[in-house]
C-alpha cells in the first residue's frame, strides 16, 4: 500500500523536477517506480494507460487554451530499469503547458534507470510547450542512469517550445530530440545540462526541416567539470525553403571534456542553416569584474555558471 | 585616503610605471590624463589589484593592501569600472545590481539607478548583460554596478573609449550630474576637456612617469591647449 502513496522523499523529489503544488491544478499522472500512482484528467485533458506497453496517452481537445498536464516520474528503488512511452496529441489550435521529469533517488549499490521516450502529435495550429527537468540523488553507488527521447512531429502552423534541464546527479545520460517540421511551423529548443565526477552526457538532435517557413532554434548550455565528459550532436536538415539556427555552447573545467559535432545539411536552395559551437573555459575578465563587485573567485564562477545554466 | 609608494612595473624590458608615488584625498573628483602608453590605465589597475606591481607599496586608510586580492580591496571600499564593460551569458543587469550592492536591492532600486545613467530602466533590467547591448548600453550599465556600491574610491578606466560621438555626448552629462551623486572619490582616466574641467585635480603621466599634477585650469592651460597651440601652428 506504502508504495502507491507519496511520502516526504517522494514529494522533495517531485519538487525537485517540478512544482509539487502546480502538478496538482491541471491534468497530471505520476508515476513512482514503475508504476502510475496518481492521475487526474480534465474536461479538456484525458489520459490513458496503454494496453500494449508500458505509459500513457495524452489527448488533448482541440482549442483548450492554457492549461498544464504533469507527468512526473520518480524512482526510489535501486535496481529498478523502468521503460515507458508517453504518446501527445494535442488537437487543433489547443496551447497547453506540458511539464514532465524524472527524479531517482539511488542509496544503494544497484543502478537505477528510467528510459522515457514521449512522442507528440501537434494538429494544425496547436502550441505546446514542454519543460523536463532530470535530477538524481542518493549516496549509493549506484548509478543514475536516464535516456530520455522526445520525438516531435509538427502539422502546418502548429510550434513547439521544449525547455530541458538536467543540473544535477544523473551519472549518465543519451538524450534522443528528434522533430519532423510541417508548413509554417516552429521549433525551438533549449537545452542546459551540468555535469561532474565522471558522469557523461550525450545529447543528440535531428531535425527535419519538411514543411514551406519551418524554422528550429536549438540552444544547448552545459557545464562540464571534474573528469565528466559531454558530447553535442546536432543534425538538422533543410528540405525546404526554411530556417535554422543550432547554438551549443558549453563552459570547460578542471580536466573534462567537450566534444560538439554540428551537422547542417541543405536539401534546397532557399533553406538557411546556421550552426555555433563554442567550448572554452569561463572568461577571466567574466570573474575579475565579479570580483571588482566584491565575490571571491569562488563565488564569481559560482555566479557565473549559474547565470549561464538559468 | 590611498597611497602610492615607489610603485613599479615592468613588462618585456619597457618601464609602465616607473617609480610613481601618489597621494589621493577624500571626496575628490581626479582625472588622469596623459598620451596612449603613459601607464594610466596600468595604474589604476594596480590601485584595483587586477595588476601586481613588481615593486612599491599600496596604502589604503593608512593599511598596507599591495598583498590584498581584487575582492578584498573591493570589500574594503574601492570600485573599478572597466574600460571594455565584461559581457555575460545569462547574467542580467538586475542580477549585476545585486551582486555590487552592499544592501538588497529591489527591482524598483534597480530601476532607480538605471535611470540615473539614462537608461530606460524598465526595458533593461532584466535584459541580459551580453553582445545584444550596444556599448553605450554597456558603458551605462558598467557605471550603474559601480555607483550603486557608494565606495570611498570609484575608479573610471577611460569611460569613453570605444563609444560614439552622440552616446559620448551623453555621458558625459552623466558624469557631470554624478559628480555629486558618487560618494567618495572618483578618479577617473580621460582625455576629454568637458571631463577634465569638472576635475578637482588632474594627474598628467607620461612615459611611466607622473609629469605634473594640478588644477584643470593650471594643466589644462598649460600642458593641453598649449600642445593644441603647437598642432595649430604646425
Amino acid at each position: 500500500m506504502e508504495e502507491n502513496q507519496i511520502n516526504q522523499l517522494d514529494q522533495s523529489l517531485l519538487n525537485e523536477i517540478s512544482d509539487f503544488d502546480q502538478i496538482k491544478k491541471g491534468a497530471y499522472n505520476i508515476r513512482k517506480n514503475g508504476k502510475g500512482i496518481e492521475r487526474k484528467v480534465t474536461e479538456n485533458i484525458n489520459i490513458m494507460t496503454k494496453t500494449d506497453k508500458p505509459g500513457i496517452n495524452i489527448y488533448v481537445k482541440e482549442n483548450t487554451k492554457f492549461e498544464f498536464v504533469h507527468i512526473p516520474v520518480i524512482l526510489t528503488e535501486s535496481g529498478l530499469n523502468d521503460l515507458v512511452y508517453n504518446d501527445f496529441y494535442i488537437g487543433k489550435n489547443a496551447n497547453v503547458i506540458i511539464v514532465a521529469g524524472c527524479g531517482i533517488h539511488n542509496d544503494h549499490h544497484q543502478d537505477s534507470k528510467h528510459d522515457g521516450i514521449h512522442r507528440f502529435f501537434l494538429e494544425e495550429g496547436a502550441k505546446v510547450r514542454y519543460i523536463e527537468k532530470h535530477y538524481g540523488e542518493g549516496i549509493g553507488d549506484g548509478k543514475r542512469i536516464l535516456n530520455p527521447v522526445t520525438e516531435v512531429y509538427l502539422k502546418d502552423g502548429s510550434s513547439m517550445e521544449m525547455q530541458s534541464a538536467q543540473i544535477k546527479g544523473v551519472d549518465s545520460t543519451i538524450r534522443e530530440t528528434k522533430g519532423v517540421l510541417g508548413n509554417n511551423t516552429n521549433f525551438v529548443v533549449s537545452e542546459k545540462i551540468m555535469t561532474n565526477g565522471i558522469q557523461m552526457a550525450k545529447t543528440i538532435f535531428d531535425v527535419e526541416l519538411k514543411g514551406k517557413n519551418s524554422s528550429t532554434h536549438v540552444t544547448s548550455r552545459s557545464v562540464a567539470t571534474d573528469q565528466s565528459t559531454q558530447f553535442f550532436v546536432s543534425k538538422i536538415y533543410g528540405n525546404n525553403e526554411c530556417f535554422a539556427h543550432s547554438e551549443c555552447d558549453a563552459i570547460i573545467k578542471d580536466e573534462a571534456k567537450v566534444t560538439a559535432t554540428p551537422e547542417i545539411t541543405a536539401n534546397h536552395v532557399d533553406a538557411n542553416l546556421i550552426h555555433e559551437a563554442a567550448i572554452g573555459k569561463i572568461a577571466g575578465e567574466q570573474i575579475t569584474k565579479l570580483m571588482t563587485l566584491g565575490l571571491s573567485e569562488k563565488e564569481a564562477e559560482e555566479e557565473i555558471i549559474n547565470g549561464f545554466l538559468r | 585616503m590611498l597611497e602610492l609608494e615607489n610603485i613599479c612595473f615592468e613588462r618585456e624590458n619597457r618601464k609602465i610605471l616607473d617609480n610613481i608615488n601618489l597621494n589621493l584625498d577624500t571626496d575628490q573628483f581626479i582625472a588622469i590624463t596623459g598620451p596612449n602608453g603613459s601607464g594610466k590605465s596600468t595604474l589604476v589597475k594596480i590601485i584595483m589589484g587586477i595588476e601586481k606591481p613588481d615593486s612599491g607599496k599600496i596604502i589604503w586608510q593608512g593599511k598596507e593592501i599591495t598583498s590584498l586580492s581584487i575582492h578584498e580591496r573591493a570589500n574594503l571600499g574601492i570600485s573599478f569600472a572597466f574600460q571594455q564593460p565584461v559581457k555575460f551569458k545569462g547574467i542580467t543587469v538586475y542580477d549585476l545590481l545585486k551582486i555590487a550592492s552592499k544592501k538588497e536591492i529591489n527591482k524598483k532600486q534597480a530601476c532607480e539607478i538605471l535611470s540615473k545613467v539614462g537608461l530606460c530602466a524598465n526595458e533593461y533590467v532584466d535584459r541580459e548583460v551580453n553582445g545584444s547591448l550596444s556599448g553605450g548600453e554597456l558603458k551605462r550599465i558598467e557605471i550603474a554596478t559601480v555607483a550603486v556600491r557608494e565606495t570611498t574610491l570609484t575608479i573610471f578606466d577611460e569611460p569613453e573609449a570605444g563609444i560614439d560621438l552622440w552616446s559620448f555626448n551623453n555621458l558625459i552629462e552623466i558624469f557631470e550630474s554624478m559628480r555629486n551623486m558618487i560618494k567618495g572619490t572618483t578618479l577617473i582616466i580621460s582625455h576629454q576637456e568637458r571631463i577634465l574641467t569638472i576635475a578637482d585635480q588632474i594627474i598628467l603621466m607620461k612615459a611611466g612617469k607622473i609629469e605634473k599634477i594640478g588644477t584643470s585650469e593650471e594643466i589644462l592651460n598649460e600642458h593641453i591647449k598649449a600642445a593644441q597651440c603647437c598642432k595649430l601652428k604646425r
